[in-house]
């Protein structure tokens, strides 16, 4: 029995060192990446190149689940304003739902499947099938080459894609409440245009995007260069990047939320 | 005066945590030769090639290439050592989001600035060489087994390097690419003036085509010669190997208690 204690003890030691290793890893290599970013942004073409892989295939996705999103928002909505009359304030609930939350944390958590999986599969994969090795004998290193131009245009691209996510959400709830129930529209959009506020609400969407786009794309390159280069390592690091993406949308906004909007009007 | 030496291995040691890898191993590489590395899987070969590349340092001794110290090397400068040489991966390790043209042209596009024109006709002298210019268009994922390795070929010659390592270069081919892939190998050799390092199981088509053979096992040289030489060879090892003997110096079987013990039999077995 304590032989077993010990061998508990030892195994969560083991788990616990391993993850202080991999955390000490993770910062190196961001930090690597960080400073080889030079060569990137001198050749903005790999990083434009990867922004049409990242950012313009993701639309779809987010478009389709921006307009999903808003419309249930505007039907929730207005279920639960018309029973206190105040049905045209449905528009100012629609917008400020989705430029303070549902935007940035749903179109992050899409972009952590679409995107960051794909980057950290396309990593894995040329790690295992020798690509990154061949780079490094070309004299070509592959964080300056391939993973840094990945980590900017998953970057450049969160929040014009969370922008979008919004815009066509606010539409989507515009077509519930306003074309199929009957809000009148003026006071649909002169509510939401007074009570959204560009500085305290807008640009605060924006840094949490920055802040997620930062976070998921890091996560995904990390995980992608660390996968052991085997079919099954690649697998275990591609969904490591979907947990621990959202894991870390959620956390980081909470904390960001609890920042940005401490209950002030 | 250039040394006649290309590659210099002295004393040199390697091991993976407790496990010693290469123990003493003395090499030297003639400039314009094909020198053949052969030994049994797991014996140290490819992790040698790594070592002459600086991927990997060893616990002691040294590996010189053109007169240099790899492994004592800053990362710039064995970044400029490595423009002077290449390696073909055993599957090619073509990238796969470049179409075979964009393959070939990577390092021209990295290290040079040539101008675009210039790299396309480079790169179709290339291509031309290996038999591929048709093919210039097609991804990675479009080609066989044995074109995949021919493109490699090309691009591991795009800066005309002074030193190629092949790491088992004719691995799951057919007999046509095979005898392909080693023709290419030293007709590109002699033509552009270059030093091959083969690392390779296959002992009859790389004796059609080497000037000279390292036979490694159990991380030490157990013999080396010319092909005539090792053809020869009445040493049990490189006869084993050439011949392709199923017992003898490296066991069929891997070290194990008694099978009797292993059976729980009683006097049954000897």
């Amino acid at each position: 029995m304590p032989r077993r204690i010990v061998l508990g003890i030892q195994g969560v030691g083991h788990r616990v060192i391993e993850s202080v290793w991999r955390l000490g890893r993770a910062s190196r290599f961001f930090m690597l990446m960080l400073m080889k970013s030079g060569t990137s942004m001198r050749r903005f073409r790999l990083i434009i190149r990867e922004i049409y892989f990242t950012g313009v295939l993701s639309l779809i996705i987010i478009v389709v689940s921006g307009l999903f999103v808003g419309m249930v928002l505007g039907l929730q909505g207005y279920e639960t304003l018309q029973k206190y009359g105040s049905e045209s304030a449905v528009g100012t609930l629609v917008a400020l739902s989705l430029v303070r939350e549902l935007g940035p944390v749903v179109a992050a958590l899409l972009f952590a499947s679409r995107a960051g999986s794909a980057i950290t599969a396309e990593i894995g994969l040329m790690k295992a099938t020798e690509q990154l090795a061949a780079m490094e004998m070309m004299a070509v290193d592959p964080i300056a080459r391939v993973v840094a131009p990945r980590f900017w245009a998953g970057v450049i691209s969160m929040p014009f894609l969370a922008a979008m996510f919004s815009s066509v959400g606010v539409f989507g709830g515009y077509l519930v409440t306003v074309v199929l129930i009957g809000v009148d529209e003026g006071s649909f959009w002169s509510q939401m245009q007074s009570a959204v506020d560009f500085r305290y609400d807008i640009v605060n969407g924006v840094i949490k995007t920055c802040v997620f786009g930062v976070a998921v794309t890091a996560i995904a390159v990390f995980e992608g260069y660390d996968a052991p280069p085997t079919a099954a390592g690649v697998s275990g690091a591609t969904t490591r990047t979907v947990v621990t993406s959202s894991l870390a949308i959620l956390g980081l906004d909470f904390v960001l939320t609890a920042f940005m909007f401490r209950g002030m009007s | 005066m250039k040394s006649e030496n290309l590659v210099e291995i002295n004393d040199l040691n390697f091991s993976y945590g407790n496990r010693a890898i290469l123990k003493g191993i003395n090499m030297t590489m003639h400039r314009g030769k094909v020198i053949a590395i052969m030994g049994g899987s797991g014996c140290g070969k490819t992790t040698l090639l790594r070592l002459i590349g600086g991927a990997v340092t060893p616990s002691s001794g040294y590996v010189k290439v053109a007169g240099q110290v790899v492994h004592d090397l800053t990362r710039d400068e064995l970044f400029q050592i490595r423009r002077k040489m290449s390696m073909l991966f055993q599957f090619g390790a073509l990238f796969t989001d470049l179409s075979v043209f964009d393959n070939v042209a990577f390092q021209m596009r990295e290290h040079t600035d040539l101008p675009e024109a210039v790299i396309r006709d480079l790169v179709l002298m290339k291509l031309h060489a290996v038999g591929l210019r048709g093919a210039h268009k097609l991804m990675p994922a479009e080609l066989s087994g044995g074109m995949a390795r021919r493109v490699a070929l090309a691009r591991s010659v795009a800066l005309d390097p002074l030193l190629i390592m092949y790491d088992e270069p004719f691995t799951g081919l057919d007999p046509i690419s095979l005898s392909v892939i080693g023709n290419l190998i030293r007709r590109l050799t002699d033509a552009l003036g270059m030093t091959s390092i083969i690392v390779t199981h296959d002992v009859q088509e790389s004796l059609k085509i080497v000037d000279y053979v390292y036979f490694i096992s159990e991380g030490v040289i157990a013999a080396h010669g010319t092909p005539t030489e090792v053809r020869g060879s009445i040493a049990p090892f490189v006869h084993q190997f050439v011949h392709g003997e199923e017992d003898g110096p490296v066991p069929f079987h891997y070290p194990a208690s008694s099978y009797a013990s292993d059976l729980r039999m009683r006097g049954e077995i000897a």
